[in-house]
């Protein structure tokens, strides 16, 4: 299984490199020598089923959770040693919805441009600029609990933009959306990356959506990465090794092809769903 | 850059004109060193304020407690002139303990906002900003201090409208404001340290019940420390809210205290309360 993972050491800068990255809770290895290289300026998506380890990769790359063990660097510093330098590249949006309901868009926004040091002289145009960039000029004086959830999210964004990183870690940007929600946040994804040039990585177990509109894909399961590519190039390869004709499989064929049997039985342990639950109830 | 660039897709039909986004490709200049703390503490009290600003219920709800306890137990207790105050109406002397009172139960409670910031994941994102987690409890305790302070200016408004002759002094009532903002950071830094050892709300609210009024009677909120038990009277002196009391005393009535004293306590007291706070934030944080 482990033979599909390609290490590739293209010359081009690295957006973040993951190094036997590993990562347990009591006695659940959640992240198990974890590898991964995300190159400058693609979006990267990082797949698999609830419990794969993908929230606590990104965990670690944000220098919430300390690596224990492997390496961890973001465009060459240190996530365990530079925990201030790759926090100054970083947009986070976390899975839950993190906007402050007590707050307006416009607040929400500009508490995220006080604390990465934007001067005062400059706070409001930036702020203006993120919410615009979001289409949430309208209504970036209402209170956040009057938002939709779609609009929740691209607040965040917004909230995540303000401070012009780097790297934007997206965990689950869609869960509990509504199709068309989806597609809009991800078309502002999409526009922002245009414009500015930024590093996308996004975890999503939609395996639609990675194929729609990730560069590149990692798909994780139990702790590891089990293939890694393009999705054209994933889904190509199964067809070739499976010999056979017509449309091509989906990502997800793919996925079982890799994950093997038995994935349904650990899909996520009771904490994940839960709080994957309450998110989607949230945004509902 | 990379092999297989996202297709371009067709444009929003609601976006109307391009939007400009010079400024979010270029990164703010960081501030460094001792730089970081006053901004961030400047943050997260701009947060509180604007959070009263848009609902001001909890202001008001929060002002009925104070104002019995001087209407009924005050005004009673002044009648029946049970309690040594050194030659004041009862009143007077219980303005500064019930100024005191009405802050610390606004802190005490302050964890259960730090878990609740964790559950909803606000907490979580903050963590992932240039903010040492020092830096973080700091700015939330002094957030705590402020939210504390506008309801003291309540309190203080309710005890003058009863009659309670205070200093009008500019000086004294910044020595108050002091007093009130550095025993509200202690408090919630308390609230916030058990919020990151029991790491749950309900728990939190079961130990938060549970201490406020030991903390209330132990001190000289209602009464002097001399009328105390030998027993009660050593809870008191560890106790800040003693201090604290003493020297909104000393500033609003004028009576005898111990000023030095107090903003020497204070002071420690917060800054012990926010290095043991920002120790378990990292709790917190999994």
């Amino acid at each position: 299984m482990m033979g599909n993972v390609t290490y590739d050491d293209a010359p081009e800068p690295r957006a973040v490199i993951c190094t036997g990255l590993a990562y347990s809770f009591a006695e659940t290895k959640a992240v198990d020598g974890l590898d991964l290289s995300v190159r400058d300026g693609e979006v990267f998506g990082l797949l698999g089923p609830n419990g794969a380890g993908k929230t606590t990769a990104i965990r670690c790359i944000t220098t919430l959770l300390p690596v224990p063990a492997g390496k961890i660097h973001v465009f060459g510093h240190d996530a365990a040693r530079e925990r201030m330098a790759v926090r100054r590249l970083l947009g986070y949006v976390p899975q839950q919805l993190s906007a402050d309901s007590g707050l307006t868009g416009r607040e929400n926004v500009a508490l995220f441009a006080r604390v990465f040091d934007v001067s005062r002289r400059e706070r409001a145009r930036r702020v203006e600029q993120a919410l615009a960039a979001m289409d949430l000029t309208a209504a970036a004086d209402r209170l956040a609990r009057t938002y939709s959830g779609g609009m929740v999210r691209r607040l965040e964004l917004a909230q995540a933009l303000v401070s012009a990183p780097r790297l934007l870690i997206l965990d689950e940007p869609t869960i509990g959306l509504d199709p068309i929600a989806r597609t809009n946040v991800w078309e502002h994804i999409d526009i922002v990356r245009a414009a500015t040039g930024m590093t996308v990585l996004v975890t999503t177990h939609y395996m639609d959506e990675a194929d729609q509109y990730c560069d590149r894909v990692a798909l994780m399961h139990r702790g590891r990465v089990h293939a890694l590519g393009t999705p054209d190039e994933l889904r190509r390869g199964l067809a070739e090794r499976l010999g056979t004709e017509g449309p091509l499989p989906t990502l997800e064929d793919v996925f079982r092809d890799v994950a093997g049997s038995g994935l349904d039985d650990q899909a996520g342990d009771f904490r994940d769903v839960r709080s994957t639950r309450r998110t989607a109830s949230r945004v509902g | 850059m990379s092999e297989a660039p996202v297709a371009p897709r067709p444009a929003s039909a609601d976006r109307v004109h391009p939007v400009d986004l010079d400024l979010l490709v270029t990164p703010p200049r960081a501030r460094t060193g001792w730089r970081v703390l006053p901004a961030r503490v400047l943050a997260m009290c701009a947060v509180e304020l604007q959070k009263l600003r848009h609902d001001r219920t909890e202001l008001y709800t929060r002002a009925v407690q104070p104002a019995l306890w001087l209407l009924i137990f005050g005004e009673t207790f002044t009648r029946i002139r049970a309690i040594p105050t050194g030659g004041i109406p009862y009143l007077d002397y219980l303005a500064p303990g019930i100024i005191a009172q009405s802050a610390m139960f606004i802190a005490i409670f302050y964890g259960i906002m730090i878990i609740w910031e964790r559950d909803a994941g606000i907490l979580t994102k903050l963590l992932v900003t240039p903010t040492p987690r020092a830096a973080l409890i700091t700015g939330k305790a002094f957030a705590a201090g402020v939210k504390a302070l506008v309801q003291a200016v309540v309190v203080v408004l309710i005890a003058a409208a009863l009659g309670v002759a205070m200093t009008w002094n500019p000086l004294r009532l910044l020595g108050v404001v002091v007093a009130v903002v550095l025993g509200s950071v202690f408090f919630s830094c308390l609230s916030m340290t058990i919020a990151g050892i029991v790491l749950t709300r309900d728990r939190l609210m079961g130990i938060g019940q549970a201490i406020t009024m030991p903390l209330f009677f132990g001190s000289n909120a209602l009464y002097p420390v001399s009328v105390m038990p030998g027993w009660l009277q050593a809870v008191s002196k560890v106790n800040p809210l003693s201090y604290q009391v003493d020297a909104l005393r000393g500033l609003l009535l004028g009576t005898p205290s111990h000023l030095l004293l107090d903003f020497a306590v204070l002071p420690l007291a917060a800054a012990a309360g926010i290095a043991s706070a920002s120790s378990l934030l990292g709790r917190l944080a999994r």
